[in-house]
């Protein structure tokens, strides 16, 4: 796809330069509206591709690892002279440019397994390696329980792993969610079950912010909905999914790109729709593991090891590719094959609920686990 | 020392408690079917327990005209649109594709609903989803008809072995997992890891990386034919058996070109010189490997009896399915025969999932279905559309997957909706709408 027709399909990427969070952050302080610190996890379930999504352009290696597959150096969106997003990522660029768009290349989890399903399970239970833990890490961020039924919410058919253990709330359609049919017959059966959906009777109307039509753009709609009418959401947690990419993963254009594309618009309609309100809220993106740094027989990726995160928020540290480059030279590479994992994502999410959130200690929160300073705030 | 043993056994069975036999059966017709309609549970006691079981276990003895003449509209012929036609008419193509789901989908919910080999329905489900396909990849959905009815079906009550041969060579898996596409000096892992992850040894079962690219190794070649006039001459057979819709079929074949000659070693097996004989001998080292015995009863367990099932009853199934080479119907019938299976405790200790939820609510009611079609669109609502599990591992079979408020809500609303029959395509009769909603959206049956 050439730019100028990129460009005319993605009208959101002209409102992302207009109005950017460090301006609604400058408005929002003149203004003393401020709100309650949310969190809002993005899982790239399926394990995405960091290095094509945040492409070091700067490294040989990269290009002969990926023949076909490669993003060229004269299609990145260049960050630092070194790496690169990939072209779909280009509504988040005004975000990179006012810096509140951060970026930790190599993170990912100690944990060698290359399974989804262990991986995600230790990534969400926020103990690598131990299987035997039963709540997710967000579960233990919001700990004391306290009795307010809209602190967590999930936009998710059932509740994510990272929140087990939460009184969350957890819908794919909060509207419907909110005005069930059943309220009449079961609101004594189930008072608790029905307590979350008073309150989101109570919700704000829809903002008329266009979200790309895909199921992140759906859950970010609404949980922007949900910040904006202040009923003491603190954690939101919603999926991506599609990024496993075994066959035919593309370049520039492709399987991987669209997906990219419509992550990257849902990502950006959010932080407009929330306008002043994101200085109040950080975004983060993860994902299971990578993917092999070379490519394989069908021109896609295997499993692999450590991938790329995402912070965007009001007052993240933005502008900067945090975290150590591992390199992808042979002897530079996990088990021979992978990027390695410089920065732990509990690292990420210590730093981000310490000094966002408030949490006041990460000892329950990531058990026998000493964080590292990553710098994002 | 063998009188020891027995006596202990002996005492174990003495000690465990007992379920009274109104519960027995009840109990039956949640685990090994989808929940009783009015009057079951007194047909199952007229039966005996015991026998009920029996018979489930033997469905081909088991008479099922009434449902087969139910499903046969939904049995059209599915057709894989060629490129050329899929490029002509986009739309064309993508009716065909929902068609293919919306007929198997009508299908399964008429016979989760009404066949009267329940056990099988069960079990189809247990299968469909340790070997799941998605649907929403591309042309899986025009694999899957050919991939339950002839893959799954075709081979659940035999041996393990010839399950998974059946999987491995089914264009179904061979397009989900990549393999199709996987080339000597080209390789895709995709599906040899999943095949020793999900399918056969499980995550801990003793694999290494290396054995994940070796096994990929050993598989390439394993592929898919189009269907072209060679291809539809092999699957008519020299006596040209086969119906139109396998002759023009995609097909499994070995692409010796594509196979990777190469020395090998998987799970300390030594392998040398190729061929298609290496894969066939490496599916059946893991299809009876003691690893893919304790992943399977595991599963079977936990399906059958209880989340976290107890440790001694997933020892002795995963021995009977060692003894028995992997029979399917022994391995099932140890889970179902045992004392713990009649456990008190487990009496319903295991939250139903949303597919199980509403078609038990369906039989509840003494529903007519009228058109399937409505309910399929109805389990996406409440959290499980049938074939569109995403991840190799397909859904959770555990509690925690499916409580929580949103979803509870969820299936309240399909209670609600049913009982008023203001459910599309479901008719039910009742005199207080209220009081049937109030019994099928009450805690005691979310659970089985």
């Amino acid at each position: 796809m050439n730019r100028r027709i990129f460009l005319k399909t993605s009208g959101l990427t002209l409102l992302g330069t207009a109005l950017t969070p460090r301006v609604f952050a400058r408005m929002a302080q003149a203004s003393g509206t401020r709100g309650k610190k949310v969190l809002v996890a993005i899982f790239q379930r399926g394990a995405v591709d960091g290095l094509n999504m945040i492409v070091p352009y700067g490294e040989s290696a990269y290009y002969s690892a990926r023949p076909t597959i490669a993003i060229p150096k004269k299609d990145v969106l260049d960050l630092d002279g070194f790496f690169g997003a990939h072209p779909s990522l280009q509504s988040l660029l005004p975000f990179w440019k006012d810096r509140s768009l951060a970026i930790v290349q190599a993170a990912g989890s100690p944990d060698a397994t290359r399974s989804h399903f262990d991986a995600q399970d230790f990534m969400e239970s926020g103990t690598p390696g131990v299987k035997s833990t039963e709540d997710g890490f967000l579960a233990r961020a919001m700990d004391p329980p306290n009795k307010e039924p809209l602190r967590a919410l999930a936009i998710s058919p059932s509740m994510p792993r990272i929140l087990a253990g939460s009184n969350a709330v957890v819908a794919t359609d909060i509207a419907r969610y909110a005005n069930a049919p059943s309220t009449k017959v079961f609101g004594s059966m189930y008072p608790e079950a029905f307590e979350a959906s008073r309150i989101l009777r109570t919700l704000g109307a829809n903002s008329g912010t266009a979200y790309p039509r895909n199921p992140l753009g759906d859950a970010l709609s609404q949980i922007a909905r949900v910040i904006k009418s202040d009923v003491g959401l603190e954690i939101a947690f919603a999926d991506a999914g599609g990024w496993d990419t075994h066959a035919a993963q593309g370049g520039i254009d492709g399987q991987l790109a669209n997906n990219l594309r419509g992550f990257s618009e849902a990502m950006t309609a959010f932080a407009n729709d929330l306008g002043s309100r994101m200085s109040d809220v950080v975004l983060i993106t993860m994902s299971e593991f990578g993917r092999t740094v070379r490519q394989n027989g069908n021109r896609g990726t295997d499993h692999g090891h450590a991938t790329v995160m995402l912070a965007l928020g009001g007052n993240v540290k933005g502008g900067k590719v945090h975290g150590r480059w591992p390199g992808l030279a042979s002897h530079q590479l996990f088990e021979g094959r992978d990027l390695a994992v410089t920065t732990d994502f509990r690292d990420v999410f210590a730093e981000v609920l310490t000094k966002h959130l408030g949490v006041p200690s990460m000892a329950s929160v990531f058990p026998k686990y000493e964080a590292r300073r990553v710098g994002l705030m | 020392m063998k009188r020891i043993l027995l006596a202990g056994a002996l005492l174990l069975v003495a000690a465990t408690p007992r379920m009274a036999e109104r519960q027995r059966a009840e109990h039956v017709l949640d685990r090994l079917a989808f929940g009783a309609r009015p009057g079951d549970v007194e047909e199952v006691m007229r039966i005996g327990v015991d026998r009920w079981i029996d018979q489930q276990l033997h469905p081909e003895r088991i008479s099922d005209r009434a449902v087969e003449s139910r499903v046969a509209k939904y049995q059209r012929e599915v057709k894989l649109p060629t490129r050329e036609e899929a490029k002509r008419d986009k739309k064309m193509a993508r009716q065909a594709g929902r068609a293919a789901i919306g007929d198997l989908s009508a299908q399964r919910i008429l016979r989760a609903a009404e066949s009267e080999r329940q056990l099988s329905e069960v079990m189809v489900d247990f299968w469909m989803n340790h070997f799941n396909v998605f649907a929403g990849k591309s042309i899986d959905r025009f694999l899957i008809t050919s991939y339950e009815r002839d893959t799954i079906r075709g081979h659940m009550w035999g041996r393990f072995e010839d399950l998974l041969m059946a999987t491995a060579k089914s264009p179904a898996m061979l397009f989900y997992l990549d393999n199709a596409r996987s080339r000597s000096g080209a390789i895709n892992e995709n599906y040899a890891r999943e095949l020793m992850e999900l399918h056969t040894l499980g995550v801990d079962g003793g694999y290494a990386q290396k054995d994940v690219t070796e096994l990929a190794r050993v598989l390439t070649g394993w592929s898919i034919s189009w269907g072209g006039p060679l291809a539809r001459r092999a699957a008519a057979g020299p006596a040209g058996r086969g119906t139109a819709d396998q002759r023009s079929a995609p097909q499994f074949i070995f692409r010796s070109a594509a196979h990777d000659q190469g020395a090998k070693s998987v799970l300390g097996v030594k392998l040398s010189g190729g061929g298609i004989d290496e894969g066939e001998r490496m599916i059946r080292v893991l299809a009876t490997h003691p690893s893919t015995a304790r992943h399977l009863a595991t599963k079977l367990c936990q399906r059958l009896v209880a989340d976290d099932p107890p440790p001694a009853l997933v020892d002795r199934v995963a021995k009977r399915f060692l003894d028995t080479r992997g029979d399917l119907r022994a391995t099932v019938r140890a889970v179902v025969e045992s004392p713990e299976f009649f456990d008190p405790k487990y009496y319903r200790a295991k939250v139903k999932s949303p597919f199980e939820y509403a078609i038990s609510a369906v039989r509840a009611a003494g529903a007519t279905i009228d058109n399937p079609l409505p309910l399929a669109r109805q389990l996406k609502t409440i959290g499980q559309p049938l074939y569109f599990a995403q991840p190799p591992t397909g859904y959770s079979d555990k509690a925690e997957a499916w409580s929580n408020n949103g979803a509870l809500v969820a299936r309240l609303d399909f209670a609600t909706a049913l009982a008023a029959n203001k459910m599309p395509g479901v008719r039910v009769r009742t005199d207080d709408a209220v009081l049937l909603a109030k019994k099928l959206g009450g805690p005691e049956f979310q659970k089985q």
